[in-house]
């Protein structure tokens, strides 16, 4: 059955059309198909692969890979692995709690602004969301450096002994964390906010609602579209980053991403660094899922 | 809400102090004239006179250029016509949701997942064809693989809003379908493929994690310059390198939002 028809003015076949669009698809798709698809697929059996003399793959099946993420090792259960986990899922979370937080004062001060200046406060949030995060993570070097006031002062409430730097620590990862995903969260959040309907707000308020009740119902609501943007860029690279953790946070506070990433550096295993990749494929779709169910119930309410 | 409350002005500064105080102190340290810790002893351009003397630096710089150039390129030559394939015939439900599932891949999952993955592939593909050494060729692939992703996705959203109108205007003028394409549907696009490139090119100048995991020796970029060397310790030189950078983005970020914002006038 090919039956005519007017397609984009054109009067033409289904089959035709099929067929000159398969020409338009095959060149883009081939390349995603050959270096996306294909090496996912590499992924997901290397991480039941085994690993050779030289931290080369191995090609038997095995689950060993997985077995030693849950922490079964050669020595007993150990919770290291998982430990590494949790702490990334707790720090993305933190992180992304943090920039929201922040992000709703600064999205209703540059709404706030006259329509020339908004546009340069914009601009101001824009250059580091483009900025290389390699730059704005070692950035805090300087700001942390044991000569700089941040430091004396921690020195001065004896939060530190005199004369040491604030990195790598913890609370170094966090500063870092948060600055990087700021304004992925403040960018989206703004669009929402900018077309938020006042008038809503200012009806809530005659009828003698509290603020916090103005919020949670009358810019909330407005507000989550863009929200809801901010959180899954936020949350889901958050996750994955080794940058920051590497540089702020040494040795003592490591994340997913840093294990990742020494699996296929110095530890040379590779087929465990693709169980792990494949771990936090996982949990991004997961908490994809968990998020997307959440939201449409807050939608409805 | 033309004025905001002054709490409210008072967080939105401290937020903007918090985004920009590191970069701030980068560039005040670039100046400075001792070459060792963090004390000012006068003004210097003395450590931006030796970047550009830096065979390692000039060659990294050199790197980054051609390997976002000829990825931005291919990327959106590949994203454009993809866009096209996908819009503008009529695929079922089942092929669309598929082709959007695996379009939105690159932009959903971690980048360390895409370079994990990519190891093992060019690993894999080393063994039957010798040119997947870790090096530019491997690099230039990866940023590739998810530059077309976002190319595609900007392209898209330009047809879907350019309608249908003008094409079919030309069908009944009998254009044929080279014609149509080049001559109407393309010009008609260019924004959206301009905006897709920028996109493209500042996606490349920017990842660090994909490179890093497909690097070879000889193919070091700036971002994997600048972490080798603050890993080792910070120098003046290595701030003076990273506020030329933070340069060239913002006046990247405010040539593309002029751009963009005069396209939206019109």
């Amino acid at each position: 059955m090919d039956k005519l028809l007017v397609w984009y003015g054109e009067l033409t076949t289904n089959r035709r059309l099929l067929k000159r669009g398969l020409m338009f698809l095959s060149p883009g798709m081939l390349w995603l198909l050959i270096f996306l698809v294909l090496p996912g697929l590499m992924l997901i059996a290397a991480s039941f692969a085994g690993r050779g003399a030289y931290g080369e793959l191995e090609w038997h099946f095995t689950f060993e890979n997985y077995k030693r993420l849950a922490g079964f090792g050669i020595f007993g259960w150990t919770a290291d692995y998982l430990m590494i986990v949790w702490r990334s899922v707790w720090v993305a979370f933190i992180t992304t709690i943090v920039s929201v937080v922040l992000s709703y004062p600064l999205c209703f001060f540059i709404a706030g602004r006259s329509e020339r200046t908004r546009y340069l406060w914009l601009t101001l949030v824009i250059i580091p969301f483009w900025t290389n995060m390699v730059i704005r993570a070692y950035a805090w070097f300087l700001i942390l450096a044991p000569e700089l006031p941040v430091a004396k002062l921690a020195a001065f409430l004896g939060i530190v002994p005199p004369g040491s730097a604030l990195y790598p620590s913890v609370f170094a990862v966090y500063l870092g964390m948060v600055s990087m995903f700021l304004p992925f969260v403040t960018l989206p959040l703004y669009s929402s906010v900018e077309r938020i309907d006042w008038a809503l707000v200012e009806a809530a308020q005659d009828l003698y609602a509290s603020k916090v009740r103005v919020f949670m119902q009358a810019i909330l609501p407005q507000t989550l579209p863009g929200l809801s943007v901010g959180v899954i860029l936020t949350f889901v690279p958050a996750m994955g980053m080794f940058v920051v953790p590497d540089l702020l946070g040494g040795a003592k506070y490591m994340l997913v991403g840093n294990l990742i990433q020494q699996q296929f550096g110095s530890s040379r295993d590779w087929a465990f660094g693709a169980a792990i990749s494949i771990g936090l494929m996982i949990l991004t779709m997961f908490s994809l899922y968990l998020y997307r169910r959440k939201s449409k119930g807050v939608n409805l309410v | 809400m033309n004025r905001s409350h002054p709490l409210i002005t008072a967080l939105a500064m401290c937020t903007m102090g918090f985004l920009y105080l590191p970069l701030l102190a980068v560039a005040v340290f670039s100046v400075n004239a001792t070459k060792y810790g963090l004390v000012w002893r006068g003004f210097t351009l003395n450590w931006y006179v030796k970047l550009f003397s830096n065979e390692l630096i000039l060659n990294a710089a050199w790197n980054t250029l051609v390997l976002a150039v000829i990825s931005t390129i291919i990327a959106t030559i590949l994203g454009t016509i993809l866009a096209i394939g996908m819009d503008r015939f009529p695929w079922s439900g089942g092929t669309n949701t598929t082709l959007d599932l695996i379009l939105h891949l690159p932009v959903v999952i971690p980048d360390i997942i895409l370079a994990a993955s990519l190891v093992i592939a060019f690993g894999l593909l080393r063994l039957v064809f010798s040119i997947f050494e870790p090096g530019l060729i491997n690099m230039i692939i990866g940023h590739i693989t998810f530059q077309v992703a976002f190319v595609a996705l900007v392209v898209r959203s330009r047809l879907v809003s350019l309608g249908s109108d003008v094409e079919e205007a030309a069908r009944d003028l009998f254009a044929s379908t080279p014609y149509l394409l080049w001559r109407v549907t393309l010009p008609l696009l260019l924004p959206g493929i301009v905006a897709g490139g920028m996109l493209a090119f500042t996606l490349s100048l920017d990842d660090f994690v994909i490179s890093f995991f497909t690097a070879g020796p000889d193919s070091v970029t700036l971002p994997l310059y600048i972490f080798a060397a603050v890993r080792r310790g910070v120098t003046p030189q290595i701030h003076a390198l990273s506020t030329l950078v933070l340069l060239i983005t913002i006046v990247m970020v405010v040539g593309t939002e002029r751009l963009t914002r005069r396209s939206a006038k019109k």
